[in-house]
């Protein structure tokens, strides 16, 4: 018998053309993701090189960035982002390679839109010029993100060269409790792994409460999986995978796909087949969950107090300079603190789940007057599920708006920016300093979570209003 | 960004028998703000190199007339500190496309093959007679061959042997970089991707 693979290393061998003696591995991507952001330089260098885009239907360009979320059909105000958008439709013109630009209807962030139409695929290779690429490893594909250099490289030869990364399993058995999301499962693991906790390794999840996970919920974790520092997560693909993919507009039809479906059914971790690293933790312990700090390792149940100094991993200078910025103190609740913005999107939490469970809460009730709420959809598909399940008008009568597709305040770099020293919770994925606008404050948590704050005006437990 | 082939390069050198030259010597932070690789040579060893008021010191090795070549001979630890890839660009663009030295800083050594220039690490021994040949010749010629492996003073025919990876080997020797690597395997591509169900 041959030796027992794990799913990590079934997809990743499958992709090695060759072996680079005492090197990395030359690695062919399957699928390539661009924005407007980190692609213009990289055209640029491929132009300098006289290179062409070798296979142009394997590229995907979407805007999605620095994008506006309010009055698309006008021209783009800020002229840096006029010029990125205008770059990248012309790159994509001039090569052939599908441009979803502002307007377009399958328009939005980048790593919603190549799912929900069927151009992610189970034991594929996926590569993006942005970090939560990662987000694609839910329907068990190898999805990292790379640099500007690495995306010219992917651009001229389909290919990158890589070293393989360590394995890790984490197993989490179990029933979630009571308001528990995919988020609270992903902002818990980083909690107890802390923010570098995988750094150098390739995660994969395992267990029931993965296995019973919505693809969309999958996303939301293997999208976060980076934040401890890994170069990815993945998950097996199952039926749930199947059902999901099956029927969206770019997925196989007819005789290829019913080819593939073996394939795809083999991609799980064998029998006695090994990790560098095997976690296990258990569904029960894990609450609703809210960051306090400035990296989503800095996390905690929404019931309990600030840690104190002693008790993190992180070290406790750079512990208190993380509090101090947050206007917190070790040992308060997080209960009752105040909020000015809810930020409801990102590539994160930006799908039509997220927008149900947000209505799920505020349905009947009303936005607290001191609340600045932020609805993005993740694309222009979520947009219309929300409008024809009637969630927009349970947004609307609580006294909420719906802005328009795009990755809006998960990095700032558009209008929708958190003003100095206000607090925002916020369903994205980073609460870097500075990350949600200069001075701002994030507290990542799920769109139960955000949906509680958005009609308390202040940090308060989802469960209250669910029962 | 390309360079030129390197196999065999016979030249004098330039000593530098000074350890720890680190990279903020090399190239000062304040020249990395550039937005293209341009002029890096210029500002090589910028503050050894010049006085406050633009003028030439004349007791750095840079300056003095007698020393020349295309191969830079340092004391041990070369290239330590920031891991600036500026620092190859500035003794490439200087005209430097070797560097001998007693041992490199890891990321040093990694950036200077990825511009074009090799490092080559010889014993403790063999540097101090490299330096001593330098001394008694400032003309003296070294001869560094890649495919080989070796590096020798013409003079004594002194040789010894280093080494380097076969891929970063294999880019040296064409004159290439890692994109360059792959455009040469297109076929290969082309045949995997054939291959691919999706
Ligand atoms: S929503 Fe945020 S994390 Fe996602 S692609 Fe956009 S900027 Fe990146």
């Amino acid at each position: 018998m041959s030796t027992p693979k794990t799913l990590f290393d079934k997809v990743w061998d499958a992709h090695v053309i060759r072996q680079v003696k005492d090197g990395p591995d030359v690695l062919f991507i399957d699928r390539h993701f661009i924005h407007e952001v980190t692609s213009p330089v990289a055209f640029l260098g491929l132009e300098g090189r006289g290179a062409t885009v070798l296979y142009p239907d394997r590229t995907f360009a979407t805007a999605d960035h620095n994008t506006p979320t309010l009055n698309q059909h006008l021209p783009v105000a800020d002229p840096m982002s006029a010029n990125q958008l205008a770059a990248l439709e012309r790159n994509a013109k001039t090569y052939g390679i599908s441009h979803w630009g502002l307007g377009h209807i399958k328009n939005g962030i980048v790593h919603v839109v190549g799912p929900e139409n069927g151009i992610t695929l189970p034991g594929m290779t996926i590569v993006c010029g942005d970090s939560h690429t990662s987000t694609h490893g839910a329907f068990g594909a190898i999805a990292f993100g790379i640099g500007t250099s690495e995306v010219e490289m992917v651009l001229a030869t389909q290919c990158i060269m890589q070293p393989k990364p360590k394995k890790m399993r984490i197993t989490v058995n179990g029933k979630p409790g009571k308001a528990v999301l995919p988020k609270d499962v992903i902002l818990y693991i980083i909690s107890q792994t802390s923010a570098s906790g995988a750094t150098g390794y390739f995660v994969e999840y395992a267990g029931e409460v993965f296995e019973n996970m919505t693809m969309e919920g999958r996303m939301t974790v293997c999208n976060m999986t980076i934040e401890m520092g890994a170069r990815g997560g993945m998950i097996a693909p199952d039926q749930t995978t199947l059902d999901y993919l099956k029927g969206r507009e770019l997925s196989p039809k007819g005789e290829q796909w019913d080819k593939l479906v073996p394939y795809w059914e083999s991609l799980k971790t064998d029998e006695g087949a090994t990790f560098d690293l095997d976690l296990t933790f258990d569904a029960a312990d894990i609450e609703p969950q809210i960051t306090y700090g400035t990296n989503p390792g800095l996390g905690t149940g929404v019931t309990h107090q600030i840690p104190t100094a002693d008790s993190v991993k992180d070290g406790s200078a750079s512990y208190k300079k993380s509090l101090q910025y947050m206007g917190f103190q070790e040992n308060e609740s997080m209960i009752g603190k105040p909020v000015d913005f809810v930020f409801l999107g990102s590539c994160t939490n930006g799908r039509i789940e997220d927008f149900r469970a947000f209505a799920s809460i505020v349905k009947g009730r009303q936005k607290a007057d001191n609340i600045t709420a932020w609805l993005v959809p993740g694309s222009h598909i979520v947009e219309k599920q929300i409008q024809e399940e009637g969630i927009l008008d349970i947004l609307t009568q609580a006294g909420f708006e719906l802005r328009q597709p795009g990755c809006s305040a998960c990095l700032a770099m558009n209008e929708d920016k958190v003003p100095a020293g206000k607090y925002a919770v916020s369903t994205s994925n980073r609460n870097f300093e500075g990350r949600q606008g200069p001075g701002a404050r994030t507290l990542l948590a799920s769109p139960l979570v955000a949906a509680a704050a958005a009609v308390t005006g202040v940090v308060t437990d989802p469960r209250e209003f669910l029962n | 960004m390309a360079y030129d082939k390197f196999t065999i390069l016979r030249s004098s050198a330039v000593p530098m028998p000074i350890e720890n030259v680190d990279t903020d010597q090399i190239i000062p932070a304040r020249f990395l703000k550039a937005t293209e690789r341009k002029g890096f040579g210029d500002n090589l060893f910028r503050d050894w190199r010049y006085n406050n008021d633009n003028s030439p010191k004349a007791d750095f090795v840079l300056n003095d007339p007698t020393y020349s070549g295309k191969i830079l001979v340092g004391g041990k630890n070369f290239g330590s500190g920031s891991s600036r890839e500026h620092a190859a660009w500035a003794i490439y663009d200087y005209g430097f496309r070797c560097v001998v030295s007693s041992f490199f800083a890891d990321i040093f050594q990694a950036n200077s093959i990825n511009v074009g220039i090799l490092p080559v690490r010889v014993s403790p021994e063999f540097l101090e007679k490299i330096f001593a040949a330098i001394e008694a010749d400032p003309k003296t010629e070294l001869e560094v061959n890649l495919p080989a492996q070796t590096i020798t003073l013409l003079a004594t025919g002194e040789s010894e042997s280093f080494a380097i990876n076969e891929y970063k080997k294999h880019n040296l020797t064409n004159g290439y970089d890692d994109i360059d690597y792959l455009l040469s395997m297109k076929e290969e591509i082309g045949a995997f991707a054939e291959t691919r169900p999706f």
